[in-house]
């Protein structure tokens, strides 16, 4: 079993950027194959965006369907809420838009509103609110490593991969490197008060930069010595079971069918 | 007498600015001997590791390892060196490049073509040599600076290599770890290199030390005698720690 989700064990440096989106438990879809789950829930993700905001019927129908499998991976649901709020400025934004817009308008309470902002504006915030549950969905189930697996197994192009991989590797580092900085400033008497102090701050981000660029340099050396030659070692298929392919060709199945029933309500 | 693991001579660099780093260093490695490798800041010490793995190429002179020599010019050459000279870098978050342990470990002898049960098997016994073994599936940041620096040594033991090269091997551990990874040395049946300003470190593991000082092996002899010898030690500018004494 991958224990990469707890924190609790070992030497740890506080946050983990890159594992601590993932929640553990088991549940279908957490034993999904990830390349399989990523396909799926692309799949049902491109079903959603392509049907027309008109079809009301189909996005409760979406709605259900995605509650349904967060419901089955048991991930909390306050942690959900919480990790949904990155969706906010969006929706802000798509908020505004029904005043702003041209074309037909009418009025409620007094207020002007145009029609074609207000079915833009409902269209935004439901597929995107959509959009971001089914990314939690992936997010929690599938610990970050085994996304990139997934994208392997998928045929993404290998130095996509190998960029990823790294990223998910000294992102650590490199935010503790960032840390360790932070606080060496601090133990100097460093105060940041406003926009006079961003020039220590820019040229924190410089150093850092130009460490990066040096770690990158060692890793290579490192990585020839021990006979890099362009690629990443190959993960090995998972086994898929036929439960896993029933289970993630349900969900597009699923997705199919509601765009087709609303179809046949409206 | 079997072939040495290590036969350098002549072997002189200087880097692209001009800057002259080695100026003809003569060093011979027999099998299963373990070498201190000593001198100052700036003394040459990695460009000559960088050298024995053909990372920088002979510009003059030549290195040979386990009787062939070393030609950058030739892939093949340099993907059959690089198997048989394993480097501990000194920094282990360089060399642990990948999101678990076990991969990590995994990454040398793959590219060497191991595939499958075997691969796994070599893992399995590389972490065992260096007592890791309860860590594979750990992400490398979940470890102590002294854990990493074992699955490190781990990483390059897996490529079964004719000769270990350690670089500052006892930095920044804590006195704990510093031990682990001495008998953990002790114990591998490996050729050793090592670089080091720790001579303490270098006393409890190498035989014999070989001294690197403007650009050349300046002297070579049993560890002991060297470190017993306050005139040399001086003129090299090798201290030993305050209320340390060697005696001969």
């Amino acid at each position: 079993m991958r224990e990469s989700g707890e924190a609790a064990h070992g030497h740890h440096h506080g946050h983990d950027v890159g594992e601590r989106l993932y929640i553990h438990r088991h549940s279908p879809i957490h034993e999904l194959p990830p390349h399989f789950k990523i396909l799926s829930l692309l799949t049902f993700l491109i079903i959603c965006v392509a049907t027309p905001i008109e079809n009301y019927w189909a996005f409760i129908g979406y709605g259900l369907l995605i509650s349904t499998l967060l419901a089955l991976a048991k991930l909390p649901v306050f942690t959900i809420l919480k990790r949904a709020t990155i969706e906010v400025p969006f929706l802000v934004f798509a908020l505004l838009m029904p005043f702003f817009s041209k074309g037909e308008r009418f009025e409620i309470l007094t207020i002007e509103i145009s029609r074609p902002g207000a079915i833009a504006a409902l269209s935004i915030i439901t597929k995107g609110t959509i959009g971001v549950l089914t990314a939690i969905l992936l997010s929690g189930t599938t610990p970050a490593r085994e996304i990139l697996r997934g994208f392997e197994l998928l045929k993404m192009p290998s130095l996509l991969v190998q960029i990823m991989t790294f990223m998910l590797r000294y992102m650590n580092v490199i935010t503790d490197e960032l840390e360790r900085m932070k606080v060496a400033r601090l133990s100097r008497g460093f105060e940041e008060r406003g926009i006079r102090d961003w020039k220590f701050i820019a040229s924190t981000a410089g150093a850092l930069f130009v460490r990066s660029y040096e770690r990158g340099e060692r890793v290579h050396t490192s990585m020839i010595a021990r006979g890099y030659n362009g690629e990443l070692p190959k993960t090995e298929r998972p086994t898929i079971t036929k439960s896993n392919q029933i289970f993630a060709a349900v969900i597009p199945l699923a997705a199919i069918a509601i765009t087709i029933a609303s179809g046949a309500f409206a | 007498m079997s072939t040495p693991s290590l036969n350098i001579s002549g072997l002189a660099f200087a880097y692209p600015d001009g800057n002259q780093a080695l100026f003809g260093v003569n060093l011979t490695v027999d099998k299963g001997e373990r070498v201190a490798l000593l001198g100052p800041n700036g003394a040459g010490k990695t460009t000559l590791v960088m050298h024995l793995n053909g990372i920088h190429a002979a510009q003059r002179g030549e290195v040979l390892i386990a009787g062939k020599k070393i030609d950058a010019s030739d892939k093949a050459n340099l993907r059959e060196i690089r198997a048989q000279v394993g480097i501990v870098f000194q920094d282990p978050d360089d060399q642990l490049f990948m999101p678990t342990v076990r991969e990590d470990i995994a990454f040398g002898p793959y590219n060497m073509g191991f595939r499958g049960a075997e691969l796994d098997r070599i893992v399995d016994d590389a972490l065992a040599q260096v007592g890791m073994s309860d860590f594979a599936e750990r992400a490398p940041h979940h470890l102590s600076f002294g854990q990493r620096r074992r699955v490190a040594v781990a990483g390059v033991l897996a490529m079964k290599p004719e000769i270990l090269v350690l670089d500052e091997p006892s930095s920044n551990l804590d006195p704990a770890s510093r031990r682990e990874l001495a008998s953990i040395l002790k114990s591998l049946d490996v050729t050793i290199l090592m670089v080091t300003h720790d001579l303490p470190y270098a006393l409890e593991l190498c035989e014999r030390s070989v001294v690197l000082s403007g650009g050349l092996i300046a002297e070579d002899s049993p560890t002991r005698a060297l470190l017993a010898d306050g005139e040399k030690l001086a003129k090299y500018r090798l201290e030993l720690p305050a209320g340390f004494e060697v005696t001969a």
